[in-house]
């Protein structure tokens, strides 16, 4: 793995790069980078700092823990609020504000909330606990729900009966083609998510370009990556060309992952979804299917989906995750919300596009 | 003698003073801590002491490279030597768990005992408390120390000036992995270890050969390299810039980050100084560094930079600039 790490840094390939890059003389190009790894790799090689002012990137909404509605906050609060639960999580949720109160500050109180590396941890969490209910946060884009799946049918094949999920997972496509028909962001290109890639192939790229006109490039997270995605791009918008580029293509196929496709597929089932500061997505998010009702948290503690989303007054996160303004144009950023006291969840999640911002210059 | 500590041996009595005898003393022994006063007493050089005090809640408790007391011999005996400290005495007080194995407890301070020989310091003084299940985890160690500091030596802020050089002595980010990897048992073969190590012989070294030319020295430890120089640039005096080709990283470490989602800058280092330094002198401070076990991996990992607010930037490898910002709490693993 060191090799190719290596090699996807590679001075020589970075510097002709960024001189190829440096030298654009076209129009402005609006590039929107979809996956959040890829706006925290972009911050964190400083590649903002080197593109010329013709080529502008767009954070857009690929970060799963800001997309995540405040209602869900809320619920995942409660449940961790009653007696005999134990709430798992990644991360970031911990510290996702919901007026003035968040999982971290109930970890603190002395709640059981824990923080997971993988979704299987939670069989052995539940196997240890068999008296508590183990109620996992389960959020996130293709990438993750194929072992959030294997976690659920793992627990299933155990006839393990005090696990569940209170899911919140989404799928790219719909989101895609929402942000492809918005006139005010006007993409000219895309830097495709890389692992979301990887489960879901490139066929979804291609429609893209057909009936919207905008090329792309799938990227993986190094600098040559991103670099090559971005040159592929405005190479693309200056030729008039739609072509997408499979620049990821050691772990990329054109079909995907078909074994976690499937896994997928056996356990959860389309849904709307409401996505945090854009609003309801028709089925861009999963639910169990019925057969898995058992391990549906909103089901057993009868939790509506539905309550009207809070987002604090001057917060603009939902126009960020659009890419429509920018972190700093909106007029919380670094004054009332800070990454110390964030506001919204850009500021909090480590994938969030305010948070990245934050790094800059 | 039970095989476990109970709340009886923190009662100060019979199993209290068997304890102290059978596990403290006879591996710690000095003269100092055989005289079994309520206080150390011992006489001062003349100039100034350097004094410091640290706890150690460290979980697990055994990780790859060392154990929860030679930590903190280290922690502290690093303490006092980054302040330009010759390390001669230090204290222990312990907060034990009940229920911890005294094979347990007794390796722990064996570890002590000698990380202490092989530093030339002592541990003088300590206190031992037993708590009820549940209201430790295993086993919290606090150490104090006290070090002689050579007359014309001051190490502060104050001292740094534009265009001096930014040293790491060694790799960086090796202990805060291994404990992530021990502590989360994190399934992925690797043979990183903390690098938890005392300092003071060659930090002495470099204090005794260098005079000012040595602006300041610093232990990246919680919250690691990027951490320890936001600290030192809150002044608002001056900004540093670190170059990224120049971070010595071993590759394990990097790679077991990269799966994880963490920044090596931001995690913990136990046996590593930052040395700032007058760029004139530079290239003897590395030589002398790299004559010692502990600092052959030495490097210049950045520079001082006139700036009117003090932030830590880092020069990218793809040749952009980025700041370094403190972070709020824990770095928190990706999920994607």
């Amino acid at each position: 793995m060191n090799n190719i790490q290596h090699m996807f840094k590679d001075k020589y390939l970075v510097d002709n790069l960024v001189k190829k890059i440096q030298a654009y003389e076209g129009k402005v190009v609006n590039i929107m980078e979809v996956c959040g790894t890829h706006t925290m790799s972009i911050s964190r090689f400083g590649i903002r700092s080197i593109l010329p002012k013709t080529i502008r990137l767009i954070s857009g909404p690929g970060c799963p823990v800001c997309v995540t509605p405040s209602y869900y906050v809320k619920s995942a609060i409660e449940l961790a609020q009653m007696k005999d639960t134990i709430i798992t999580t990644f991360g970031d949720m911990m510290r996702i504000p919901y007026k003035g109160n968040s999982l971290l500050h109930e970890k603190a109180l002395g709640r059981d909330i824990r923080i997971v590396y993988s979704p299987l941890d939670n069989i052995q969490i539940a196997q240890d606990n068999p008296d508590k209910k183990v109620i996992f946060l389960s959020v996130g884009f293709e990438t993750t729900t194929p072992i959030i799946a294997l976690s659920v049918i793992e627990a299933v094949e155990k006839r393990i009966d005090n696990y569940m999920l209170l899911t919140a997972n989404k799928t790219m496509p719909q989101v895609m083609n929402l942000l492809s028909s918005d006139k005010e962001i006007s993409i000219d290109g895309y830097i495709y998510p890389g692992h979301v890639s990887v489960i879901i192939g490139t066929e979804l790229y291609d429609k893209i370009a057909d009936k919207y006109s905008i090329t792309g490039a799938i990227a993986g997270f190094e600098p040559v990556d991103i670099l090559g995605a971005i040159y592929n791009i405005i190479s693309n918008v200056n030729h008039k060309s739609m072509k997408v580029n499979n620049t990821y293509s050691r772990v990329v196929s054109s079909e995907g992952n078909m074994i976690a496709k499937a896994k997928i597929e056996e356990v959860f089932e389309h849904c709307d979804a409401i996505w945090r500061g854009i609003g309801c997505v028709s089925k861009s998010g999963l639910r169990l299917k019925d057969k898995y009702v058992k391990l549906d948290a909103w089901k057993a503690f009868r939790i509506s989906e539905n309550e009207q989303d809070y987002d604090p007054k001057g917060c603009r996160c939902g126009d960020i995750l659009k890419g429509k303004c920018l972190p700093y144009e909106c007029s919380l950023y670094g004054k009332l919300c800070t990454p110390e006291n964030p506001v919204g969840s850009c500021m909090v999640s480590s994938e969030g596009t305010c948070s990245a911002y934050y790094k800059y210059i | 003698m039970s095989s476990i500590i109970t709340l009886a041996h923190g009662s100060g009595g019979k199993l209290t003073h068997n304890l102290i005898k059978n596990i403290f003393q006879k591996h710690l022994k000095n003269e100092l801590l055989l005289e079994a006063g309520d206080s150390a007493v011992f006489g001062v050089d003349k100039g100034n002491l350097a004094f410091t005090t640290d706890s150690y809640v460290i979980s697990p408790v055994f990780f790859r490279g060392g154990n929860i007391g030679k930590l903190a011999v280290c922690g502290t005996v690093n303490d006092l030597a980054v302040c330009g400290a010759t390390p001669k005495y230090l204290s222990c007080g312990f907060i034990i768990e009940e229920g911890l194995k005294i094979s347990d407890l007794e390796k722990i301070v064996e570890a002590m005992a000698k990380t202490a020989i092989e530093s030339g310091v002592s541990i003088v003084t300590g206190d031992t408390k037993v708590v009820q299940k549940g209201c430790a985890d295993k086993l919290f160690i606090n150490t104090s120390g006290i070090g002689y500091i050579p007359s014309g030596v001051k190490y502060t802020t104050a001292g740094i000036k534009q265009g001096d050089k930014v040293i790491i002595t060694g790799t960086m980010g090796d202990h805060g992995t291994a404990i992530l990897l021990d502590r989360e048992k994190i399934d992925v073969e690797s043979s990183i270890v903390s690098d938890c190590a005392t300092l003071n012989k060659m930090l002495n070294d470099v204090t005794k050969k260098f005079g000012s030319a040595i602006r300041i020295m610093r232990d990246p430890t919680r919250g690691g390299v990027a951490t320890t120089l936001n600290e030192l640039v809150s002044d608002n005096r001056f900004s540093i810039k670190l170059y990224e080709e120049s971070l010595p990283i071993k590759n394990e470490v990097k790679g077991i980050c990269e799966i994880l989602g963490f920044d090596p800058l931001y995690m913990a280092n136990e046996g590593k100084a930052l040395i700032i330094v007058d760029s004139s002198k530079v290239d003897s401070v590395l030589i002398e560094l790299r004559e010692h076990n502990v600092g052959k991996e030495a490097e210049v990992i950045g520079e001082v930079i006139k700036s009117p607010v003090g932030k830590v930037y880092i020069n990218t490898i793809v040749g952009g600039t980025r700041i370094i910002d403190m972070l709020v709490g824990d770095q928190l693993p990706r999920i994607c």
